[in-house]
């Protein structure tokens, strides 16, 4: 940090006194931000980045593991035609084909892009990008077997790439602010002027303005209990485009990993499956057999979790126990240290699992949104969901729903997501640029961000966050999971409502600004809960089953009502919903089997 | 019943600038919760003014690494049973300047990193169209040297770094030496200039510190002597 003045005075009453002007500024470090940063940058722009963690290297796109999927060929036949195909199979019909054959289309772009920034990708015996079986991603427009297509670096894909982009920053002089907290976007109607932080180091309350704001913070698993994700994953962007009147699209569509490590929910790379391991229940059955015969453990994510829990709802978890197991002892020890040695690692440290020797036992978990920030084909945001663009916004990752994955993702597709868009949205906002303008700052232009924090600080009450944090996560575990039916989604609606009252006398103990760790972490709760809000009525709202959207009491797809995306708006008065309809470019919706 | 442990956390107040301790005891009843498992019950049960840092929960962020009982480690990743004590001090990394309690600053890592040009340097764009070419024995090279997820712990076990602050250090020597070896690099004789110095590979006196304490298990000592090897045979 070279500028930041420190504060120290109550931040509530504070006037801005740091403000920072750059032409782009760039919320997130992970994959979707870097990508954006490196285009705005290498095109002359004055390009900054920030992260509310220490370093950009420390982004969730580091636990990304398996690949990212490109239909390279390196081994055999692939085109994007099928890749897009199993995509939108894989999405059960609701991603916008449009979306969905750029992604495709892209990827082979991006995947080579990367190597040329020196991933170092693992190779093919002739020199190539490596490229694995992942599930759902099969030949022949559904027809064929499993193909290889997810490029990998053995089981830290997501580390390879985040770092080489991190590396590419820096060569390019990004500028990269640190534990820099984006707290609210400073908005005129449908127009971005920048946004409002906390500088969770020094203490002070800043203002960035910029002709260009992107959103790339990411997604919210720690809304559940047993989650994949990192703790820093809370929905802060999803938050702020809310509140700055910006719908969110989809988001009763979150998604469960099949295979989280027991009982926290690491995750164990669907890649183990996709180098051959096997899923087997206390009868020591693959029991995929009985629910995706033909793909068995390469079914998409959404039906083999419904198969596990399915599994131990019926008493055949590992000695009756609320997990099964994965087995991938027969791939031999020289497979697993060089293909997924890190899954090696995670399973000794934290489960006492040496995958050579025993499988390992797991468990579904909160791993994806599909949902989040309605945008273009190039990242930017729509204000009324639809078509109205929000000028100078823009959204891509996990926070955003362009959207390409629809009811439910395709393993090594969430890479590719953040990878694409967060490109095609540097490029978009390099192209809209002469037409953007720096907006001027308000009196009041930090009035949200300094009662967000003043909210959190000035309560009097006695409930620790840790109380209503436990609800939270425990409720949408219990009724906002794999399988959901009405009466689970209007416990949990009864549950935000209480957590509602609960915030407003909550109470932490530290008042301080500077590294006020229980501080940032109430203010995560607030987004969190406001992200499972969106997710609990979008899921009570669609009387349907469609990918990730189980619900028991409408087991159905029903193209005929629901083959339409949900807008939800939220202000302080209420919800709302509107819909847009799906693109269907290319392929008529089918019965999906696998 | 559980086993008990009695931690003693150094703490620093960046607002009043005083250093204190705190004493804290926790009765661990679940086998396998980790040290930071027991840092957030104290921070959400005993005492929120407790103040660390962490992220990802798994052992790959890197954001964690804390000194416990004269050895730092990744709290997230770090089991209590397999700590071999119930008496713990606790500790910031070492060598870097603190933020507050166990919260430094990692600012001289990335510092340090950049001056040892981390990124692929090629004197030619390669076709846009496709991969360019590596064996699986020179991809091979690379194994064990693009892991390092930049936690800092080996940075903090340097006895040279402890004594010159200017040392560029394991972590980016380590970093240095995976695009060293990578065979589509060309800036072996551009990095040199920075790195074969008393404050670049020279500086190391191959105590492996760094190699003792990574948690990913990689060895930046080997690294530094592979680099040292390397320039001999440039200037022979």
């Amino acid at each position: 940090m070279e500028d930041p003045k420190i504060l120290t005075e109550n931040v509530v009453d504070v006037p801005l006194r740091n403000v920072h002007k750059h032409d782009v500024i760039i919320i997130g470090a992970g994959l979707a931000g870097l990508w954006a940063a490196i285009k705005c940058k290498s095109s002359g722009l004055d390009t900054a980045c920030m992260t509310k963690l220490s370093m950009p290297q420390r982004s969730h796109s580091t636990a990304a593991q398996g690949g990212i999927a490109a239909s390279l060929g390196s081994l055999e036949e692939d085109h994007w035609e099928w890749h897009m195909f199993d995509t939108v199979k894989g999405s059960d019909f609701l991603a916008d084909q449009d979306a969905a054959e750029i992604l495709v289309k892209d990827a082979i772009t991006v995947v080579r892009e990367y190597e040329h920034m020196g991933a170092p990708f693992s190779r093919t015996p002739d020199g190539l990008i490596a490229q694995r079986k992942f599930g759902g991603h099969v030949k022949d427009f559904g027809r064929g077997g499993p193909v290889l297509r997810a490029c990998y670096a053995a089981d830290r894909t997501g580390h390879v790439l985040l770092h080489t982009l991190w590396q590419k920053a820096m060569e390019l002089g990004v500028r990269f602010y640190t534990e820099m907290f984006a707290v609210s976007l400073i908005t005129d109607g449908p127009k971005c002027a920048g946004v409002v932080t906390w500088d969770t180091k020094n203490g002070g309350l800043h203002a960035f303005k910029a002709k260009g704001t992107l959103i790339a913070t990411g997604g919210y698993g720690r809304a559940w209990k047993i989650t994949a994700t990192s703790y820093s994953y809370t929905a802060d962007g999803q938050y702020m485009a809310l509140r700055a009147g910006v719908p969110l699209e989809d988001m009763e569509f979150f998604q469960f990993h099949p295979t989280g490590l027991f009982d926290r929910g690491i995750l164990m790379t669907e890649g183990c499956r996709g180098e051959g391991g096997y899923l087997v229940n206390d009868l020591g059955e693959r029991f995929m057999k009985d629910y995706a015969p033909a793909k068995m453990e390469l079914a998409p994510r959404d039906i083999v979790s419904r198969a596990i829990t399915s599994e131990i709802e019926a008493g055949r978890g590992i000695k009756g126990g609320p997990y099964i197991n994965l087995d991938i002892r027969h791939l031999g020890a020289e497979i697993i240290n060089t293909r997924l040695p890190q899954i090696r690692e995670i399973s000794i440290k934290f489960a006492g699992v040496d995958p050579i020797q025993e499988p390992i036992p797991i468990v579904p978990t909160a791993h994806y949104s599909m949902g989040g920030i309605p945008t273009d084909i190039d990242g930017r945001v729509l204000f009324d969901g639809k078509s109205q663009i929000f000028s100078g916004l823009y959204a891509a990752g996990e926070c955003a729903c362009v959207s390409v994955h629809g009811a439910n993702r395709l393993g090594c597709n969430s890479t590719l997501d953040a990878s694409v868009f967060g490109r095609r949205c540097g490029i978009a906002i390099v192209k809209d640029f002469p037409n953007l303008e720096h907006l001027p700052l308000e009196e009041d232009s930090a009035k949200m961000a300094s009662e967000e924090i003043g909210f959190i600080l000035n309560q009097k009450g006695s409930i620790k966050p840790e109380e209503i944090r436990n609800e939270l996560q425990t409720g949408m575990q219990n009724y906002v999971a794999v399988f959901r039916e009405e009466k689970g989604l209007s416990k949990m609606v009864s549950v935000i409502g209480d957590m509602y009252n609960k915030m407003s006398q909550m109470y932490i103990s530290d008042k301080t600004l500077c590294y006020n760790t229980t501080l940032m972490e109430a203010m995560e709760l607030r987004h969190l809960i406001a992200a499972a809000e969106a997710v609990t009525y979008g899921a009570l709202n669609r009387t349907e089953s469609r990918g990730a959207q189980a619900r028991r009491d409408f087991p159905k797809r029903d193209d005929e009502n629901w083959l339409k995306h949900t807008l939800y708006f939220r202000d302080k008065s209420g919800f709302r919903f509107d819909y847009k309809d799906v693109n269907l470019s290319r392929f008529v919706p089918e019965e999906r089997k696998y | 019943m559980g086993n008990l442990y009695k931690l003693t956390i150094f703490r620093y107040d960046p607002e009043s600038n005083k250093t204190s301790t705190s004493k804290y005891e926790v009765e661990v009843t679940e086998s396998h919760w980790t040290l930071l498992d027991v840092f957030r019950y104290i921070k959400n049960n005993l005492d929120d003014t407790l103040t660390f840092r962490y992220s990802c929960g798994q052992g790959i962020c890197g954001s964690c690494a804390v000194t416990v009982n004269g050895r730092s480690i990744l709290a997230c990743e770090t089991q209590m049973k397999f700590l071999d004590s119930f008496d713990l001090v606790i500790e910031p990394l070492r060598g870097f300047p603190v933020i507050r309690d166990l919260v430094v600053d990692h600012s001289l890592l990335d510092e340090k990193v950049r001056a040892v040009m981390p990124w692929l340097v090629c004197k030619k764009d390669p076709e846009s169209d496709k991969e360019r070419f590596q064996s699986v024995e020179n991809r091979a090279k690379l194994d064990g040297l693009y892991e390092c997820i930049v936690c800092g712990s080996c940075i903090a076990a340097c006895p040279t770094f402890w004594k010159n602050k200017t040392f560029l250090g394991p972590q980016s020597l380590l970093y240095a030496c995976r695009f060293m070896l990578d065979s589509r690099d060309e800036g072996k004789n551009e990095r040199f200039e920075t790195l074969a110095d008393k404050d670049g590979i020279y500086g190391c006196h191959t105590i492996f510190n760094c190699m003792e304490v990574c948690p990913k298990e990689l060895n930046p000592g080997k690294a530094i002597l592979e680099l040292r090897k390397m320039f001999m045979n440039e200037e022979s």
